[in-house]
């Protein structure tokens, strides 16, 4: 089971109802819950909006988004309906901690789409979770039942003359879908190909009204920061990167799990603190900073602040959240295998570069690492990925070639190491393992 | 009584689509999970039920068998009863995936994506199902078993095998 | 939508704001590398050639997605970009075969013509490639997978084009195909578009599948000689020890009056023309009453003599004349001016499938200018369709309609006693009694009680004559009095234009040219021959001849001495008895041993018309070039048959054609299969105030005297050079002349006989296509598990075209 860990470092905002029993709208409510929905109503949609901004809260998806800037993108008058979209697919490698929000606390979600119907004018929400989260696919279905039962959702929500409806949907498996605009596609009923943009979804998105697509933990988010206050949430983190985060630590360190941190946590220290340092008091090789798609970071790079900001100055991505630790007995170019697969069975197949590049590269990595490589993979490698990037519709072509550059950029000599059918020195090597390049 | 005239599902899941498909501003909507909730029930996403789906949301079959293809947990031919899904994406593999993957090629003896002669089990490597700080992990039909060792799943395996099935959340 | 100025490549270019920059670029001569864009298709976004770097954004954009803006600034060639489509391309082969020695689209092939440009010489791929087998899908579609590059146009022309969405695309990433609805076969209208479409040979023709190179063809531009609506199509042909062979049809270049389309007729039912039991042969009857084969002089011998023979012992009223729909105008009116002047006789008709003779009258001088050109379907704000099936008998007319309503939110008013397919595409269906179209109209124009109008139906009339403007198409359902109604209808909303659908390729020639008994050439009536008879220089008859029917009554009264008869078949269309004829000499004109004529006493091999050079009209009125393609030894065209027949009776040539005339004289000039060629050069010699005809065999002296004498095809400013250059000219039918109907003889019976042919059929000339047949016989054996309303799955409102909004 999810289980969950803590830290004395955390600041529980998103995570403060975990573990007790706030599935439940009767606990929910015991704990403050639903009083955000009634400031926000008060507020109106520009007071929402205001308070959003100040806050600095960033789209936890991946891209840092600002939301309330986002949310300001949506026209006031629209003669389509307009919608909100919670982004609950989460299937970025390394990334777990919707998935606790689903569990522990889904009225969370669920009063953060009901404010951003409000912010925006919309009468409609959609929860999507992905297919494999069919347990949690339950909670929700009956979390929102419970909103509907005490008049949160449906006809005239908390007696404010505002109708408003949210509707729980499942998807079936495929990563692509958690793009913004595949998700749409998916939420009717369709293939999970990424629509052209513009338009953006703010202005023509779901069954063609403006949309507000937001990531599950941001949503989650949002009723927090009409309980604390904006001022008071955007304090806890950096400049311009509001708040806390929820970081899924995972691979190689003693104590993985879900953490709540403030952002701008030092990534060090959250590996060798809250982590508990390296599994088996092993040496550290890499570090994947914000999820699969997101560029390694060498030992020497990870003295940084977990913020957008700091983590895109080094070089990567802070993304998904999700810090994979990878301890010295790690094979890169395996590693880079396995990334590659992902990718390249998660591509859509809608455009060429990603289509063919990924499986160009997972096919070449496959050989590559079985020992059939010869010098000229290397660079071939690295000259495909460089042209598969920003040259694809959506940017799930350019998830897959970051990384890929990062690894060879930064294991140059691990690959070299591979060539000539030379048997793989470092999966499995144990202290013997070489030092990176 | 369900709209459709004639319906391959239980009385609960015709009266579950027929509502579903009035719940979205366009009944296609309802597709995916009607197709993931009617592979619940039916084991696969046969050709019946493939007519059936594509005149409850109105579209073709060939739409709907485009819909099915895209999707990986959607399937046109039955699995076992306990679909055994292991992550073997970078969490998991950081921490044993492979092993658990081996594992139960071994056990079953069968590859991946293959069943077992009795129907019993199927087997698939599958991506990241979002279980990484407890990972390894395997899910077995909609089930997480998380943080497991060759050993647990050793007995995890048995267990599904001897009681014929642990308390199913949530569906199939 | 205001234009906009933008820079591309340094150069200033001015377009309407919005227009998407590769089509900007294009009518500024700036190519921009594409496989997924086409024109008028939802966008993609798919292949990324056409990157482009626009000043002040991070990315290369694609150029088939944006939309001109004031000020914006595009470099669309530069190394970096050149780079990027080098890649996509290297990309794109890394799994792609190289067979293009053998693959159908070599030489013609997207694909290749990038690889040549962006140079991707090298491939760095060193995986096996992933081999499939061909799968054949259809009789007329073969799909090789690994040559697909998943541009979507296929599935794209099916779903938005065609509204067959017969084709999906299915699973995802890099095992992505195009899959067809029946899961190893296709159920569909089998048009081929997805073919020519194809940018590379993944989909391939079963006609023309590894049968030659592109380079080896000719490629002929001609008109098809199947339905009413004329479309152009590319006869690719290639000399064989008889004459020349067409193997196959397309519409690659997309010019002509069709654009994009062709439906299967177009595009492989030219295969009768190369059938092994086409007639190379006269037959002459022997005095045992067997048909023998004969030379051509035995032949026309004894035809001129017999026919002279019985219009001198009983006079021309004793002979009758049915010509066809499916030759040239020139041929047409030649076959008249034959009948009435050599052979003396106003016996002449033709197989009528439209009432043209009624639409004409009814237009008379109010109607002027109303008639409605096949191209007016594609643009028309809205459209009211009276019966009539386009989809099935006019394909190019119903894919214009629905082009018309997908690109330019045209509403379309359907009025059909039965369901069809276009009403998917319909803002509005009446639907009305099998026998109530006259009713539709009386309703339509404000009469109650004319029809069970509901509130429905009052919706339908009262959206309809709000339309400012309003294309009317009728079918034949309409005749007489009837076409009279809808026009009068017509005439009394804001701004109406007209069309009335028929059903062969010349149908509208045939009534235009005077195939008709009681009507000349424009609609003359006999009576009133005008200048015609100084022209014809003699008597022409000046009583109405026997209609088609009364020319067979004749025959059984033993009242009909003979019977000429150019590429039709009565005996079968009419369902006449044998015995009926027993006393008549008959002459047949024919490619096969059509049930006419096994009758005949004299059957003369005919080239159709994928072998002749001349001008066909269609149902609208636009006049097309036909162009010779194909050849067969030992047939003759009806044109020439005709010449020599009448000279052979003594007429004088000169006068039944009027050639070399002219002073000065070309003498280089050929007609073999590059006649496209040769009427360029009669363009050219026309400009030299050069005389070209020097032949009684030249059907253009025929078109010279058409132009001067039929009214409604009076020569237009610059029409020759237009119909030389292969596009159509709509003619406005003629309005004074015929107008009275005092002046049309007797009241006109109703002989209109529609063809009823589907997609799959045409008339008795479809039963000589096995590729038709083929397919046919495919719906037939095959079990219906789709279709409501014929051979397409309904997909449901939004799906057809799903990515339209895309656009
Ligand atoms: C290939 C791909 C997959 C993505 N998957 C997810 C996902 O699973 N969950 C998610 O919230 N965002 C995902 N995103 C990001 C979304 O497109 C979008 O930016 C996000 O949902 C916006 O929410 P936010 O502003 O709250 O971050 C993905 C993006 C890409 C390109
Ligand atoms: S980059 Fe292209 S192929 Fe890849 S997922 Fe996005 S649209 Fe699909
Ligand atoms: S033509 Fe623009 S992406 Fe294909």
């Amino acid at each position: 089971m999810a289980y969950l860990v803590s830290h004395p470092d955390e600041v529980k905002v998103v995570s403060s109802r975990f573990g007790k029993g706030a599935a439940s709208i009767e606990t929910y409510l015991a704990l403050d819950g639903y009083s955000s929905a009634r400031k926000a109503i008060e507020l109106g949609s520009d007071g929402i909006i205001a308070e959003m901004k100040a806050s600095n809260l960033r789209g936890r998806g991946g891209a840092g988004f600002p939301t309330g800037l986002k949310w300001s993108f949506v026209p006031k008058q629209s003669a389509k309906p307009k919608y909100v979209l919670l982004n609950g697919d989460e299937s970025e490698p390394g990334t777990c901690k919707d998935r606790l929000i689903f569990e522990h606390d889904p009225h969370s979600a669920i009063e953060g789409v009901i404010i951003a119907g409000l912010a925006i004018g919309a009468r409609m929400g959609f929860i999507y979770l992905r297919g494999e989260y069919r347990y949690l696919l339950t909670i929700m279905e009956r979390a929102i039942d419970e909103a509907y039962a005490h008049g949160f959702l449906g006809k005239n929500i908390f007696g404010s003359g505002i109708d408003f409806d949210i509707r729980s949907h499942t998807g079936a498996g495929a990563y692509e879908v958690g793009e913004e605009s595949a998700l749409m596609e998916s939420l009717e009923g369709k293939r999970g190909i990424p629509r052209i943009r513009p338009p953006f979804p703010a202005v023509v998105g779901l069954y063609g009204g403006p949309t507000v697509i937001n990531n599950a933990e941001t949503l989650a988010t949002v009723p927090h920061v009409f309980r604390i206050g904006a001022a008071e949430y955007a304090k806890i983190g950096t400049e311009r990167n509001g708040g806390t985060r929820l970081f899924c630590l995972s691979g190689n360190v003693e104590r993985p799990g879900v953490y709540e941190l403030p952002m701008g946590y030092n990534l060090k220290k959250m590996i060798y603190e809250v982590g508990g340092g390296i599994a088996g008091g092993r040496a550290l090789k890499a570090v994947v900073p914000g999820g699969a798609s997101t560029p390694v970071l060498l030992p020497e790079e990870i003295d940084i602040g977990m913020d957008f900001d700091q983590v895109g100055k080094a070089g990567s991505m802070l993304g998904s959240g999700g810090v994979v630790v990878l301890d010295d007995r790690v094979c890169i170019v395996e590693f880079a295998l396995r990334t590659m697969r992902f990718y390249q069975h998660e591509s859509c197949g809608w455009c060429i570069p990603c289509r063919e590049g990924t499986d160009w590269l997972k096919k070449t990595l496959t050989r590559f690492h079985a020992g059939g490589g010869v010098a000229k993979d290397i660079d071939n490698m690295r000259y495909l990925a460089e042209n598969i990037m920003g040259r694809t519709l959506c940017p799930l072509g350019d998830a897959a070639a970051m990384p890929t550059i990062g690894f060879l950029k930064k294991f140059r000599k691990e690959f070299e190491d591979h060539l000539d059918g030379k048997p793989c020195a470092y999966a499995e090597q144990g202290d013997a393992a070489l030092a990176p390049a | 009584m369900s709209a459709e005239t004639q319906t391959l599902f239980s009385p609960g899941l015709a009266a579950r689509f027929d509502r579903m498909v009035t719940l979205y501003p366009q009944r296609r909507s309802a597709l995916v999970p009607m197709l993931l909730y009617a592979q619940d029930e039916m084991g696969a996403l046969n050709d019946a039920v493939i007519a059936e789906v594509a005149s409850r949301v109105g579209i073709s079959e060939l739409e709907v068998r485009n819909v099915i293809s895209y999707y990986s947990m959607l399937h046109t031919k039955p699995r076992g009863k306990y679909h055994v899904q292991v992550c073997t994406n970078i969490s998991c593999m950081l921490r044993g995936g492979n092993e658990l993957f081996a594992r139960c090629k071994e056990k079953l003896k069968i590859e991946n994506r293959e069943t077992t002669p009795d129907g019993l089990f199927s087997l698939e490597e599958v991506e990241c199902i979002g279980a990484c700080s407890w990972a390894p992990a395997v899910q077995v039909n909609y089930d997480f078993h998380e943080n497991l060792t060759p050993e647990s799943l050793d007995a995890l395996l048995d267990q599904y095998r001897t009681q014929n099935g642990l308390a199913d959340r949530g569906g199939r | 939508m205001a234009d906009v100025t933008f820079t591309v490549d340094g150069k200033k270019l001015t377009a309407p704001a919005g227009t998407l920059l590769i089509e900007a670029c294009r009518a500024a001569g700036i190519a921009i590398p594409q496989f997924c864009y086409y024109p008028g298709l939802a966008l993609q976004a798919a292949c990324r050639m056409c990157l482009v770097r626009q000043e002040k954004v991070g990315k290369l954009q694609t150029a088939c997605t944006t939309q001109v803006a004031e000020g914006q600034v595009f470099t669309t060639e530069s190394p970096e970009i050149a780079q990027a489509r080098k890649a996509t391309v290297e990309l794109v082969l890394g799994n792609h075969p190289l067979d293009c020695p053998v693959c159908d689209a070599g030489g013609e092939c997207e694909l290749q013509d990038m690889t040549f440009k962006y140079g991707a010489g090298v491939s760095l791929y060193t995986e096996a490639k992933q081999h499939r087998e061909e799968q054949q899908w259809s009789p007329v579609v073969f799909f090789d997978r690994p040559r697909c590059i998943l541009c979507y146009r296929c599935v794209r022309v099916c779903n938005e084009g065609m509204d067959v969405a017969a084709l999906g695309v299915q699973s995802r990433g890099v095992t992505s195909v195009i899959a067809p609805n029946m899961g190893d076969h296709l159920e569909c209208e089998e048009c081929g578009n997805c073919i020519d479409i194809c940018p590379v040979g993944a989909l391939t023709s079963g006609t023309y599948r590894y049968k030659t190179r592109p380079w080896e063809m000719n490629h002929v531009s001609t008109i098809c000689t199947h339905c009413a609506d004329g479309c152009k199509t590319t006869l690719g042909v290639r000399s064989a020890n008889y004459g020349a062979e067409i193997i196959r049809g397309d519409n690659r270049d997309r010019s002509g009056i069709n654009g994009d389309f062709l439906c299967i007729k177009g595009r492989y039912a030219f295969d009768f023309a190369n059938r092994p039991d086409r007639l190379t042969k006269p037959l002459l009857r022997d005095k045992d009453g067997q048909l023998k084969e004969a030379t051509w002089e035995q032949a026309l011998d004894r035809t001129a003599g017999r026919l002279r023979e019985l219009r001198e012992s009983r006079g021309g009223g004793a002979i009758g004349v049915i010509g066809s729909n499916r030759t040239t105008n020139e041929e047409n009116y030649l076959l008249q001016k034959f009948a009435r002047t050599v052979l003396g006789t106003n016996n002449i008709d033709h197989h009528r499938t439209a009432d043209y003779a009624a639409f004409v009258r009814a237009l008379g001088e109010r109607g002027r200018g109303r008639s409605a050109s096949l191209r007016e379907t594609a643009s028309a704000p809205a459209v009211l369709l009276l019966g009539n099936d386009p989809t099935q008998e006019h394909p190019l007319a119903a894919w214009n309609l629905r082009t018309d309503v997908r690109l330019n939110q045209a509403r379309l008013y359907v009025v059909n006693h039965t369901p069809i397919k276009l009403e998917r595409q319909a803002t509005a269906t009446l639907r009305i009694p099998q026998d109530g179209y006259g009713n539709a109209i009386r309703f339509l124009a404000g009469d109650d009680t004319a029809l069970p109008a509901d509130d429905a139906g009052r919706g339908f009339r009262d959206a309809l004559r709000a339309e400012p403007s309003l294309l009317i198409l009728f079918g034949s359902e309409y005749r007489g009095a009837g076409v009279a109604r809808v026009i009068e209808f017509g005439l009394g909303l804001a701004d109406a234009r007209f069309a009335c659908l028929g059903d062969y390729v010349n149908s509208r020639g045939a009534a235009d040219m005077g195939l008709l008994p009681d009507l000349l050439p424009g609609y003359l009536p006999v009576s009133k021959p005008g200048g015609l008879v100084e022209e014809y220089g003699g008597a022409l008859p000046q009583t109405p001849g026997m209609d088609l029917i009364q020319i067979f009554d004749a025959a059984a009264r033993g009242d009909l001495a003979a019977l000429y008869v150019v590429g039709s078949n009565p005996v079968l269309r009419y369902g006449i008895a044998p015995e009926t004829l027993k006393n008549t000499f008959i002459v047949v004109q024919e490619m096969f041993l059509t049930e006419t004529a096994q009758l005949a006493d004299v059957v003369l091999p005919a080239a159709n018309l994928y072998e002749k050079s001349g001008t066909v009209t269609n149902t609208f009125g636009d006049q097309q070039l036909v162009n010779k393609a194909g050849d067969l030894a030992g047939t003759r065209s009806d044109f020439e048959m005709i010449v020599r027949i009448a000279t052979k009776m003594g007429a004088d040539a000169k006068k039944l054609v009027p050639y070399g005339r002219g002073v000065r004289a070309d003498m280089g000039q050929s007609r073999g299969a590059q006649s496209g060629e040769a009427d360029r050069h009669a363009v050219w010699l026309a400009a030299n105030n050069l005389e070209p005809k020097l032949s009684p065999l030249d059907p253009f002296a025929v078109l010279d005297e058409i132009e001067r004498l039929v009214p409604g095809y009076e020569p237009q400013a610059g029409g020759r050079a237009e119909l030389m250059a292969g596009n159509d000219i709509h003619l406005e039918p003629p309005s004074a002349p015929a107008a009275s109907s005092a002046d049309a003889g007797p009241a006109r019976r109703d002989l209109v006989l529609p063809a009823a042919d589907t997609l799959f059929t045409s008339g008795t000339l479809g039963r000589y296509s096995e590729k038709l047949n083929s397919v046919l016989e495919a719906y037939t054996t095959a079990a219906r598990t789709t279709g409501r309303d014929g051979l397409s799955p309904v997909a449901a409102g939004e799906s057809a075209g799903e990515r339209d909004r895309r656009a």
